[in-house]
């Protein structure tokens, strides 16, 4: 009767699984049941505290590459937002630096041109098979064998390239830069309606406007205008070589254009092979048939294949975005003040709270990583096809 | 005569392949003087640097280069040719790390053994394969015994490894532990029970969200927080667990892209044959998912390659590593460029090499389904 009970129980798939999931369950529990009472007795036989008290305490270490005000008296909570401007900071740019790069590269490997293309192939091949990590610092040692401040590259009498960063004017916006702000994203909320209009009037009456350039003009010129409305409201402080430093303007500093090169040119690449294939893998008769029906060569490009080839480009584009996102914590090899440099580095040695100061830093970079792909798949579903298909 | 001859001149393949590739139109002329000047300029200054103008193991005096100050281009103004002497210099480091000379032959024969290791898997048309796939599976044993020591071999501690070894040692030993981990995650990610699927993404989301540095510190931090008192890890062992768990959430992705790409009536069709779950995962699904997923996999494992260079940022001396180390000699300091450029052609020639047999692999699979 009990055998045959079991037997029914192990046989029946519905109850094998829910015996199977209750097992898994069981063990799991255990499991971290052991971890942290093992890890709670590690703590106190060490004499760890824990807890997110450390969070208001002084972190009494600088921070060189900051976006807010940042001292030494200054908290562990202030260098963790410093740390995570810095991350985000080199992420954005890292990420539109190799977008640019990547679909050049991605646009030069399908050139008719054969030294063009392999040359683009080599670079390809160079930058993807040497690990980024090794890529940074080399960037970063030619970077610091720049000449000394005193005999600095001058490049377009304005910007200083030494061995200490790039030395560029610092734009010091006056009392009316609110204003000209203002009136560029008033220009762009108007050119949006001005677009969805001339698209109605287009469908309804067959008539093509110059939206493109009537747009442009609107975003370019209105701000332009309360520009010199309001009397130039940005100066540029010039950085002058005092003694043996530069005073006034602003510098960059090498570890960042060392992190955003090294950042970019290794995903350039990778961005560059997935244009490449997207754009392949638009069929040609697709612009077979577009120049039968005698369109243009840059409307093909524009109407046919780019956004045919998007589709195709978005979802590893996003992965390589997020690839970039994570790669940027490998600034503490070069003294980047990132996230894992400044808070997951310097302040989990000063407070020894290695637990929560791990779980915050991998939380932070799990929020970005989910933002990036929601925003991208967003952009995605706007790319892909609509209607029945 | 003479049209004659231009006539088989314009009908030449050499001839016309070189007009349609390259000069083609005069924006495509223009194009190709841009590219020879610039590969000129490129080519010119990287050979004089790294051949012509360099230094192997004498100067142009002809000493032997013993530090850099005996380098040509720290003796004469004008010189700037590389001073490869380095690498000579520390090339025992650069391959070994800090393993004791008299028993490098033992790491020596580790390496040699590698090939024979991996070809059993790599190729399937190779006669013999079944022995070759035995050892396969006896290699780790031996590995470990030469590397680490044992009864007749003295012990080298993993904290004397370094260079290359340690790089290789991460690479493949994180490959061969993932791969089981990765078919159960990618297995368990399909599963139709809710409380095994949901662990499984959590795990694989989380760790795939994640940057590996923070797994690399986590692990050199937090493990011995975890492990009982006494039980201690040590450095090499807690990197490859990171590295491990990093590249089974990887690899997993790509076979969960294998797994999806068969068609459901496999599946029904065992089902209907009376094969259990196992046997139908074991004898019908797997083999096909996993040959669809071997170039993803494949690129997978690229990536943890050039990722292993990440060790260096919690204190193992892995090859780059070992190359900052030797910058930081008073002896060698400075030559960074020959320690990078070296450094970055043995990575590039292992990755490089993977991705030459994946795509072998691709256009093999290709024929064979066609």
């Amino acid at each position: 009767m009990s055998a045959n009970f079991i037997r029914r129980i192990l046989f029946d798939e519905k109850s094998r699984s829910i015996l199977i999931q209750a097992l898994v369950i069981g063990i799991f529990a255990v499991f971290i049941y052991l971890l942290v009472q093992q890890t709670a007795a590690n703590l106190e036989r060490r004499g760890i505290s824990s807890g997110f008290d450390f969070l208001g305490m002084g972190a009494g270490y600088d921070i060189s590459i900051r976006l807010i005000p940042f001292t030494s008296e200054d908290t562990h909570l202030r260098a963790y937002f410093v740390g995570l401007l810095n991350t985000l900071m080199i992420a954005i740019c890292g990420c539109f630096l190799a977008t640019i790069l990547g679909f050049l590269v991605g646009v030069i490997r399908l050139s008719s041109n054969w030294l063009f293309r392999n040359i683009a192939y080599v670079y390809v091949e160079f930058t993807r098979n040497v690990p980024v990590l090794l890529q940074i610092v080399l960037y970063y040692s030619i970077l610091l064998h720049l000449p000394k401040i005193k005999q600095a590259i001058v490049l377009f009498d304005t910007f200083y390239l030494t061995n200490r960063g790039l030395f560029s004017p610092l734009p010091i916006f006056k009392d009316g830069f609110v204003i000209v702000l203002g009136s560029f994203f008033v220009a762009i909320v108007v050119s949006f309606f001005v677009k969805r209009y001339l698209k109605k009037k287009q469908e309804n009456f067959g008539k093509q406007y110059p939206i493109f350039l009537i747009n442009s003009a609107i975003i370019i010129f209105t701000p332009l205008s309360f520009y010199y409305l309001m009397g130039m409201p940005i100066e540029f402080e010039q950085p002058v070589l005092k003694g043996f430093n530069f005073k006034g303007g602003m510098v960059i500093r090498p570890e960042f254009i060392g992190m955003l090169l090294g950042l970019s040119i290794y995903t350039a690449a990778f961005i560059s092979e997935t244009v490449r294939s997207g754009i392949v893998s638009v069929s040609k008769g697709q612009r077979e048939a577009s120049q039968a029906l005698g369109l243009k060569s840059n409307f093909i490009m524009k109407l046919i294949i780019i956004p045919q080839a998007l589709r195709v480009i978005i979802p590893p584009l996003t992965s390589q975005y997020l690839n970039l996102t994570k790669n940027s914590s490998l600034g503490i090899a070069i003294g980047y003040a990132d996230l894992v440099h400044g808070f997951g580095g310097i302040s989990l040695n000063q407070t020894g709270r290695a637990i929560e100061i791990m779980l915050m830093v991998m939380l932070t970079y799990l929020t970005i990583s989910l933002i990036i792909s929601l925003f991208m798949n967003l952009y995605n579903k706007s790319v892909q096809f609509k209607g029945n298909a | 005569m003479s049209l004659n001859s231009l006539e088989s001149f314009t009908h030449n393949k050499y001839y016309n392949w070189v007009i349609k590739n390259l000069f083609s139109s005069w924006v495509n002329s223009l194009f190709t003087v841009i590219a020879i000047i610039f590969l000129y300029k490129i080519g010119s200054f990287f050979l004089n640097w790294a051949f012509f103008e360099a230094d192997f193991r004498n100067n142009f005096q002809g000493e032997l280069i013993t530090d850099r100050t005996f380098c040509s281009k720290n003796i004469k103004p004008g010189e700037f040719g590389a001073c490869w002497a380095i690498i000579y210099a520390r090339w025992d480091q650069f391959m070994y790390g800090f393993y004791p000379v008299e028993e490098i032959w033992r790491v020596n024969l580790t390496f040699a053994l590698l090939p024979l290791a991996l070809i059993g898997i790599l190729f399937d048309k190779i006669p013999l394969r079944k022995y070759f796939i035995y050892f396969t599976f006896i290699y780790p044993f031996i590995a470990y015994f030469m590397l680490y020591g044992g009864p007749g071999l003295n012990a080298v501690g993993t904290n004397k490894w370094g260079g290359l070894l340690v790089t290789l040692f991460l690479g493949v030993t994180g490959i061969g532990l993932a791969f089981p981990l990765s078919i159960l995650l990618a297995l368990g990610r399909r599963s139709k029970m809710p409380i095994i699927k949901s662990l499984c993404v959590v795990f694989i989301e989380f760790i795939r969200g994640v940057p590996l540095i923070t797994l690399l510190f986590t692990a050199n931090v937090m493990l011995p927080l975890f492990l009982p008192e006494g039980v201690n890890p040590d450095n090499l062992l807690r990197a490859l667990v990171a590295v491990t768990l990093f590249q089974a959430a990887y690899m997993a992705e790509a076979i969960r892209g294998g797994l999806q790409a068969i068609p459901k009536g496999h599946i029904e069709a065992a089902e209907a044959l009376g094969l259990t779950y196992w046997q139908t995962t074991r004898k019908i699904i797997l083999p096909q998912a996993l040959k669809i997923a071997i170039p993803p996999i494949v690129n997978t494992c690229i990536g943890l390659f050039k990722d292993t260079s990440l060790v260096l940022i919690i204190g193992l001396f892995d090859l780059l590593g070992i190359g900052r180390a030797a910058l930081a000699d008073m002896t060698w300091t400075k030559l960074y460029y020959e320690v990078y450029v070296f450094i970055s052609l043995v990575f590039f020639i292992f990755c490089f090499g993977m991705s030459r047999y994946s795509l072998y692999l691709e256009k093999k699979l290709k024929t064979d389904n066609s």
